[in-house]
């Protein structure tokens, strides 16, 4: 899923191509801040498909002899930054509906070198990190490199540190750009903001419009819904590998690793530290290190020294304290060692707070509380703080999510796969009429070579019949999504199915409307782990367990048929077409990874298809069929990555069946044993 | 990046933090320097903090502060207030006339479990707004007003404009604009209407089904927004309908659809129903109420914009139920909806429902989401997060006090892709002394003991008289407690004890028979179901229209919709919930008669997960031998213990304000039963041994 890996590989960069270790973070840091564009709602109506371009050529060029720009000194300034700004009044989505394919895409300055008047340079032209910023989004799809094709324009201008900069002097230089127009549509990145004295939390630098990807916003400069809080970056992150750690205690409960901290905050800390003893760590700056020992990589605690951000990893809480300014780059650390960072910081925004939820990573802590830190952050659950320390969120997508018991009035559509077997056919679609709940039936006909009857042969049943012919005699037509099927409700059933009573397909239903994201079938069969082989092995013997049930006769939501149909990963599909078995074994795996829940079984029922029948039917005997299917099921596991199928020892049956009770009062009395 | 992308946050999630923390580090590629645009004056990066940063400012608040009329929690609310008792809730009475809207804000909040009659003890006031013209230098004072500090005005549509400065108090309001609006300090409402329930509420619509059209608006002809002309261009009259609802006519007021004679066989409602999505111009009056009426009709409302906030967008992620679009792209609206994917476009629809029943379907759900914000920043290390609040149960029946973990509560198992733990804590209620060995508590805590799955028996001693000491009770090779409850008392029996620890409670009835395959079976269906009710006694009611009201009923049925926790498996959250969610009138109701708490414990769980309890077979001797033993003693044999249990069904719905309980017709048996097999393949033999 990580966006990152698609863009290693492209071609020729803006700036000379770099392979440094800063390349991904930059690519990710890109890509995130496009997706909080995303979200916070103008792109969120955009179209999608983002398609790679080929057809874009940069020259490389050298950054030697770029062209200089001399700014006089009564150049225009733009305005200050309009806090009022958000994406329906301050941005241009006309510029980015230009080109046929509705992709967004970015165009980047050419590199100028910015004097003013009497010569000086107005900017260290640019940094390390927005060098590799610029490559980032240059070797990205997003990159165009014609500006009228743009819908986002990035300067080639440095604004990340401001304390490098010269403030007027650098709002001078973006208000020349030639698309400026107030800075609509263009996009500054900057993580350190703000100056002495008081550090505004975001850039100095008049900007107008301009969409600004900031470090240590907070709730007042932060524009929601049109700025991005983008993390403060460290070098440390970058440069030192830690290995990683197992969820799981840790030496230190709460440690403390920032140096310049106000004296207030450390104060605080020390009698947390006083109080609890062992427990809590405050290091702090060393005063006497030997010479050429970095300073950055080491921290005291009285006359002991650690190793940073080594020492970040024996700890269970690591504090992330607001200084002058609210983003604090010992985040990035922190969360690289494994720690659970604790944010005291009232109003920053978290980085990519409209896309991350902090607070299953992290906890935050108002300022006001310090003193109690310990007591809240004792009261964490042992489970929730291994979850913070694994850093992963995963999830089931299921849309059919909703605990709701569809109403019964709807009925089901019955679908019956067929080939030739006419009379049998006739005979399952007699039995199924029967069922009151049935409202249509589809005959899906597969056989090319031969037309279906006449009209006037088929049986008299009282719901609509209608006969699809298919083109191609494959097993997952049964699975199509056909315009015919208007009820939720499916039951796909085999043209040899006839020992299914109306009383066992009426409960069905009535089941399936309990559990409308399950299959719910008849036949149940289970997978084995082989010990010997080692592989999966496939069951149909009668057994205390199930984990799939054959789609010769279940209930299922139509949306499956939609999934199997369009969305059945790998070549699973084909496969079964190709082998003409185990389309039910595969809308069983799908249905299982889709939703993380295991089939239902109904009814006691085991013979289908003629009372003198083995249980285990027809086809099921025949050894090398089970061969097949045990492949099946190794293929598919492999295909998904995992065995989604959930084992479970029961089956529904009817409240009362087998009850001492009488029969005439029962709903479902007609209940085969076998 | 395929847009795609972002249906997965959660992956990128994981991606961030692994790609942009982890990655780079490990990925060091040797000593390649890269080469530096201009001789860099500084050592290392060019981000090193300055020296003059060093020992930053505490309290150095950046932008604007009080004095401007500005507001965050940590600058205009008073912490300290709500440490002592709580997040307690005071209501001013009102003085002069109140808009209906605003009586039943005020009568929900005074009916919340969050209400105190003491302003002493508020962390939050509630003032009322009076209709009619205020003073500038209004609300006219009230006695603890402080500035508005803590203080939270609803201001609802009906009550006109402020009109005057609320100062450092919250604003709940409907729809405020963007200048005006104080991020993570005023709560967005939604805007009610009048028929609004005040509790309980609609159950979520139908299941979602394919619609007839793609998008529809119906909206009046007005000369600003959706003009005639991009209307008559979007209408196809196919898939597309963009109608107008009323002819203007000098002064008319377009209240009800007049309807214009080309369209006048749509129907405004059962458009919506028909539709997957609804166009809402959100930000105009009509749009307000649009928004709404959509999200019921699970029609995605695709907004057009104007970057007015949303209702609750604190908490609420509308990405995953609307399309927030952006007025000036009018005319590639169809295109767009119609580049949705299926499966997006049911999980929008189900989304749309979700939210709904959750949050908008009542007066008292959006009152008590309010309330709910507001107490999240509060405390803010013991507050919702994104899941809590944006998948099912929701916000409201997650309570963030019993923990903040997804991995505590019965409702994330899938989410997490984890399984319960196969573990459970049994807990009996004594309520009558123990006189001989041979009683069935005795029979009924070595059959638990015995189940692999068991690592815990307590029994809640709730019987006058001392309970027996250590040495009479049955070893068993499981830890085993007996707590002697403060009150004993009926609701005493689902308290949140710190000694039960596994995830599963067996709740039983002392005098309940059960063989260790029972409990064995029961408990490997609850892991299946973990956030229901799955046990033995089942209990069904009924609508009795001749008596209008809920009847119970204990008879042999076709279908139930209660199990009786006299033998039954749940989540231990269910305790917490039942005694902290639940307010006091309940609770003493229950205790009063020493009856109903497992009915009521019934409507709790159905309520929050919307689903049925699951019945799991048992011995049908379940029954008899239980009124044979216990019957002396127990309270099942007496006639007025039935009356009371109708009684309770009824006091339990007015309650809630509608009927949590759903029907089931299927029981749980295991894969074999009663099949014409060897009883030696069979695993749970003595389910079916008489």
């Amino acid at each position: 899923m990580c966006a990152s890996a698609k863009y290693n590989t492209r071609g020729p960069a803006l700036i000379p191509r770099m392979k440094t270790k800063h390349r991904i973070y930059y690519i990710t840091l890109f890509s995130i801040v496009l997706l909080g564009l995303i979200a916070t709602g103008m792109f969120q109506f955009w179209p999608h498909s983002i398609e790679s371009s080929s057809d874009w050529t940069v020259e490389k060029r050298s950054v030697h002899d770029v062209p200089v720009v001399k700014l006089p000194a009564e150049s225009p300034i733009p305005e200050r930054g309009d806090l009022s700004c958000r994406m329906h009044t301050c941005f241009d989505v006309y510029r980015c509906g230009f080109n046929p394919k509705n992709k967004i895409k970015v165009y980047i300055y050419s590199l100028k070198k910015y004097v003013d008047e009497y010569g000086m340079l107005v900017s260290n032209t640019i940094s390390r990190e927005y060098n590799e910023l610029l490559t980032a989004i240059s070797d990205s799809d997003f990159y165009t490199d014609d500006v009228n094709r743009a819908c986002l324009f990035v300067p080639s201008i440095d604004v990340l540190n401001q304390n490098t900069l010269r403030v007027k002097e650098t709002a001078q230089a973006l208000a020349q750009l030639s698309r400026w127009d107030r800075g609509t549509n263009h996009l500054l990145f900057n993580m350190l903001p703000g100056g002495p004295p008081d550090y505004n939390t975001a850039l100095d630098v008049p900007r107008d419009r301009a969409l600004l990807a900031g470090g240590g916003f907070s709730t007042w400069t932060y524009r929601q819904g049109y700025d991005v809080s983008i993390p403060v970056y460290s070098p440390l992150s970058v440069e030192v590998e830690l290995p990683e750690r197992r969820p799981g205690p840790r030496r230190y409960f709460i440690l403390s690793s920032q140096m310049a901290l106000h004296p207030e905050y450390r104060s605080d800390l020390e009698a947390l530290q006083a109080e609890n003893g062992e427990s809590v760590l405050v290091l702090d700056k060393c005063t006497n290190l030997s010479e050429g020992v970095p300073s950055v990589r080491k921290r005291c605690h009285k006359n002991q020294v650690f190793d940073y951000p080594q020492v970040l990893q024996e700890a269970t809480f690591c504090i992330v304290l607001r200084g002058a300014r609210l983003g604090q780059a010992v985040l990035s650390d922190v969360l690289q060692a494994g720690c659970v960072p604790v944010v005291i910081a009232d109003s920053y925004i978290l980085p990519f707070s409209e896309v991350l939820d902090w607070k299953r990573a992290s906890v935050v802590i108002p300022e006001e509380k310090m003193p109690e830190m310990y007591s809240i952050l004792q009261s964490i659950p042992q489970r929730q703080i291994e979850e913070m320390q694994r850093q992963k969120w995963s999830s089931v997508s299921n849309p059919l999510f909703l605990p709701l018991i569809p109403p019964q009035s709807q009925g089901f559509t019955a679908i019956v796969l067929t080939y030739d077997r006419v009379e049998s056919l006739f005979r399952v679609i007699t039995e199924v009429s029967k069922v009151p709940s049935l409202s249509k039936l589809l005959v899906v006909w597969n056989n090319q070579n031969k037309n279906p009857p006449e009209d006037s042969l088929w049986p008299k049943i009282r719901v609509p019949l209608k006969v699809v012919k298919t083109t191609e005699n494959k097993l997952s037509n049964r699975f199509f999504p056909y315009d015919e099927i208007e009820t939720e409700a499916v039951l796909a059933i085999d043209d040899d199915i006839i020992m299914l009573t109306s009383d066992e397909l009426q409960f069905g239903y009535e089941v399936w409307r309990e559990f409308p994201d399950r299959l719910v079938g008849y036949p149940g069969r289970l997978h084995l782990w082989d010990h010997e082989m080692n592989k999966w092995k496939y069951e149909s013997e009668w057994t205390n367990e199930v984990s799939m049930v054959l789609t010769g006769a279940a209930f299922y939501h139509k949306y499956f048929n939609y999934l199997y149909t369009y969305k059945m990963p790998g070549d699973i599909k084909n496969w079964v077409d190709a082998h003409m078995n185990c389309e039910d074994i595969a809308m069983n795996f799908l249905v299982a990874n889709v939703t993380g829940k295991a089939v239902i079984k109904v009814t006691p029922r085991k013979k289908f298809k003629c009372p003198e029948c083995t249980a285990i039917d027809g086809l099921s005997l025949d050894q090398t069929h089970m061969v097949e299917r045990s492949e099946c099921i190794n293929k598919f596991a492999s295909v998904f990555g995992t065995m989604p199928l959930k084992v479970v020892e029961h089956r529904a049956d009817p409240v009362l069946y087998k009850d001492d009770f009488p029969e005439k009062l029962k709903s479902f009395p007609n209940i085969g044993s076998l | 990046m395929q847009a795609r992308g972002r249906y997965l946050l959660a992956g990128l999630a994981a991606c961030l933090l692994a790609g942009l923390y982890l990655r780079p580090g490990r990925r060091r590629a040797a000593a390649a320097s890269p080469p530096e645009p201009e001789p860099e004056p500084r050592r290392g990066s060019a981000l090193a903090a300055g020296p003059a940063e060093a020992g930053g400012g505490r309290r150095a608040r950046g932008g604007a502060g009080p004095a401007g009329g500005r507001c965050r929690m940590e600058t205009c609310f008073d912490f300290s207030r709500c440490r002592r008792h709580g997040f307690r809730v005071y209501v001013y009475p009102a003085r002069g006339r109140l808009s209906e809207p605003q009586r039943r804000v005020l009568r929900s909040l005074r009916g919340s479990r969050f209400y105190t009659p003491e302003p002493g003890r508020a962390c939050l006031l509630v003032l009322p707004l009076e209709r009619g013209p205020r003073s500038p230098d209004a609300p006219a004072r009230p006695p603890h007003w402080n500035g508005g500090r803590n203080h939270l005005l609803f201001s609802l549509h009906r009550d006109g404009p402020l009109g005057f400065e609320p100062g450092q108090a919250l604003l709940a309001q409907a729809g405020p604009g963007a200048p005006g609006f104080r991020p993570r300090f005023d709560v967005s409402l939604p805007l009610f209407p009048r028929r609004l329930p005040q509790r309980g509420g609609a159950r979520a619509g139908p299941f979602p089904a394919p619609r007839r059209y793609l998008l529809v608006f119906e909206g009046q002809r007005s000369p600003s927004g959706l003009g005639a002309q991009t209307r008559a261009a979007l209408h196809n009259g196919r898939d597309l309908l963009l109608l107008t609802a009323c002819r203007p006519g000098p002064g008319a007021r377009c209240d009800r659809p007049a309807a214009a004679a080309d369209d006048a066989r749509y129907d405004s409602q059962e458009l919506m129903q028909n539709s997957s999505f609804c166009l809402v111009p959100w930000g105009r009056r009509l749009g307000f109420f649009r928004f709404l009426e959509a999200l019921q009709a699970a029609c995605i409302p695709v907004l057009l914009s104007n970057g007015w906030e949303l209702p609750f967008s604190e908490v609420i992620d509308w990405n995953k139920a609307a399309i927030i679009g952006d007025e000036r792209l009018l005319l590639q609206i169809p295109s767009i909806t119609r580049s949705i994917d299926h499966d997006r476009v049911l999980a929008l629809r189900q989304q749309t429902q979700f939210l709904w029943e959750t949050y908008f379907s009542s007066v008292e759900k959006i009152v008590l989401t309010t309330l709910e914000i507001i107490q999240d920043r509060i405390q803010a290390h013991i507050s919702r997060n994104h899941v809590m609040w944006n998948a099912q149960p929701g916000g409201l029946y997650v309570l963030p006090q019993f923990s903040t973990s997804l991995a505590d509560f019965p409702f994330y198992y899938c989410a997490l892709g984890r399984s319960p733990a196969k573990e459970f804590t049994a807990v009996i209620q004594a309520a009558s002394p123990l006189l001989s060995q041979s009683q069935p508590i005795v029979r009924l805590i070595l059959a638990v003991a015995k189940s692999k799955y068991c690592t815990q028996i307590v029994v809640l001693w709730s019987c006058e008289k001392p309970p027996p000491p250590r040495s009479w009770w049955p070893s068993v090779p499981v830890p085993f407690s007996v707590v002697e409850g403060e009150h004993k008392t009926m609701s005493s029996r689902f308290f949140p004890y710190d000694l039960i620890r596994t995830d599963a409670v067996l709740s039983l009835d002392e005098d309940t028979v059960l063989s260790t395959n029972e409990v064995d079976f029961a408990f490997t269906v609850w892991c299946s179901f973990p956030e229901r009710i799955v046990g033995y006694p089942a209990r069904s009611h009924y609508w009795d229209s001749s008596k209008g009201w809920w009847a119970y009923t204990s008879k042999w049925t076709n279908e139930y919709s209660m199990v009786l926790t006299g033998a039954a498996f749940y989540h231990r959250y269910y305790h917490y919930l039942y005694t902290f969610y639940l307010p006091g009138s309940l609770h003493s109701m229950v205790d009063q008669m020493a009856n109903c708490e497992d009915i009521l414990m019934n409507f709790l769980v159905s309520a929050v997960t919307k689903l049925p309890p699951i019945k799991v077979t048992q011995k049908k001797q379940y029954k008899e031998t239980m009124m044979q033993q216990g019957s002396k003693t127990s309270r099942w044999a007496d006639p007025e213990h039935f009356a009371q249990r109708q009684a309770c069904m009824n006091s339990f719905a007015s309650w809630f304000g509608f009927m949590p309980l759903v029907h089931s017709q299927m029981r749980l048996d295991p894969v074999l039963f009663k099949d014409q097999v060897s009883i030696l393949r069979k695993k749970y033999r003595d389910i079916e041994r008489l």
